[in-house]
């Protein structure tokens, strides 16, 4: 693992990798969308609304997998001191915080036909307020330095301690026995929804999962580029 | 004392933002006094390692052969005294004054003790990533808040428990699980970040 540390040993695998992640997204994205939006049967009681379920869960599964790689990007670019895993963690942030909101929005958007209510404060939809909050933080302090890597290992740390919410988010909704639906594809017991729904959410996942890393390679290629010009005009002053 | 200065000036501008009734400001008692407890807090976490940063001898206490952690959790206790002990003497009046239910001040009082220890053992955490950062003060804020709702929920959900003759033990068992937590894991997080922070 620690061979892809070195920026240009993961240059020389991501780059051509990149035009198959980004064309598996699209057509899982587009295949998803289709079945989803046409195929997929419209809810017995959630009538043709449920259909914003094949974009608000999947966003909502991101949003807690960006944060998850963001901190553990962040645990091995502390331990091991590879300034990858740092860079990996800053490109990701926007990301998720995207994610993160795009999860909220569609959420509010299917709650106020369902629940009548465009927002409620129960346990899921209060973490989740909390995670892009910590992203707005993890964002905000990675900037605030003159010092571009004094920013990121302190967002770093930052990072790991918020992880704590990550468990919290996943089980708020086990733990306390709010609003918002408990889990119903991944749990022990099997999935609890039919298959011509969960293929179209399973699919819009997978499309969902290699946006992510295309969009990643493409932010990391350009904080690569970005540090390596610092480099240099360091080495300019200095010279 | 001036953070208790400020602590009793927010919760007296309640009263005047939603209106004198008795009945509206019983119901929100428990909540403002522990919103401005911590945004009292909040206001006073600048000063825990600034001014050490900035003359140099946070540089000599990291050199001692005592661990940084337990400097940390020195100067997060030190913190408590002067900040979180101040606003636990002052809350139960202040709740007086925005006219609580009377079985609400036992476990205010309690959950004052449990809490306001966590919210300087966070705090410390961002304390110290901020040091040398721009804004810092401002910065703090958004780091540190998102942190604190959890204290907030638990602490409020245990006075209202209270106040309606519910049982507070799960509330307040919550409080103390976090402050167990928080009691190692904060130090070492606020140590690691005033490392990096003098290399």
């Amino acid at each position: 693992m620690h061979r892809f540390a070195n920026p240009n040993q993961f240059l020389r695998i991501a780059n051509p990798l990149l035009p198959w992640i980004s064309a598996l997204s699209v057509l899982c994205m587009a295949a998803g969308l289709y079945l989803g939006l046409f195929q997929a049967p419209p809810d017995y009681q959630q009538g043709e609304s449920v259909r914003i379920m094949y974009v608000h869960v999947p966003s909502a599964w991101m949003a807690l997998f960006v944060y998850a790689s963001m901190a553990i990007a962040s645990a091995t670019a502390l331990i091991w001191r590879h300034p990858l895993g740092f860079l990996m963690a800053k490109a990701s942030a926007p990301i998720g915080a995207c994610f993160t909101v795009i999860c909220l929005a569609t959420g509010s958007l299917w709650g106020k036909p369902m629940w009548g209510t465009w927002w409620e404060w129960d346990a899921r939809m209060t973490s989740v307020l909390i995670l892009l909050f910590l992203y707005v933080g993890y964002m905000a302090l990675i900037d605030a330095f003159d010092d571009p890597t004094r920013g990121q290992r302190a967002a770093s740390i930052l990072a790991l301690v918020g992880a704590v919410n990550v468990p919290i988010i996943k089980f708020s909704v086990d733990w306390w026995n709010t609003l918002h639906q408990p889990a119903s594809v991944v749990k022990l017991s099997g999935p609890a929804i039919h298959p011509s729904m969960l293929w179209p959410l399973l699919i819009m996942a997978v499309g969902f999962t290699a946006f992510y890393f295309a969009l990643m390679i493409v932010r990391l290629r350009s904080e690569i580029a970005a540090a390596k010009i610092r480099n240099i005009r360091l080495g300019q002053v200095h010279s | 004392m001036v953070v208790v200065m400020f602590f009793v000036i927010t919760v007296a501008l309640f009263p005047f933002g939603v209106g004198p009734e008795s009945n509206i400001l019983a119901r929100i008692a428990a909540g403002v006094v522990w919103v401005c407890a911590m945004l009292a807090t909040l206001l006073s976490l600048d000063r825990m390692f600034l001014n050490d940063y900035e003359d140099g001898s946070l540089e000599q206490l990291a050199l001692c052969p005592l661990p940084l952690e337990i400097i940390v959790l020195a100067k997060a206790g030190a913190h408590w005294l002067v900040t979180g002990l101040p606003l636990i003497l002052a809350a139960p009046i202040l709740a007086m004054l925005l006219n609580m239910p009377a079985g609400g001040y036992l476990t205010l009082f309690s959950v004052m003790i449990l809490g306001t220890p966590t919210l300087s053992l966070i705090g410390a955490i961002g304390a110290s990533l901020t040091l040398g950062a721009r804004r810092a003060g401002v910065l703090v804020s958004i780091l540190v808040l998102p942190l604190y709702i959890p204290i907030l929920i638990f602490a409020v959900g245990a006075i209202d428990a209270a106040a309606m003759s519910l049982p507070t033990r799960p509330h307040i068992l919550f409080l103390a699980a976090i402050l167990a937590a928080a009691l190692p894991l904060a130090p070492w997080a606020s140590a690691s970040a005033i490392r990096q922070a003098l290399n």
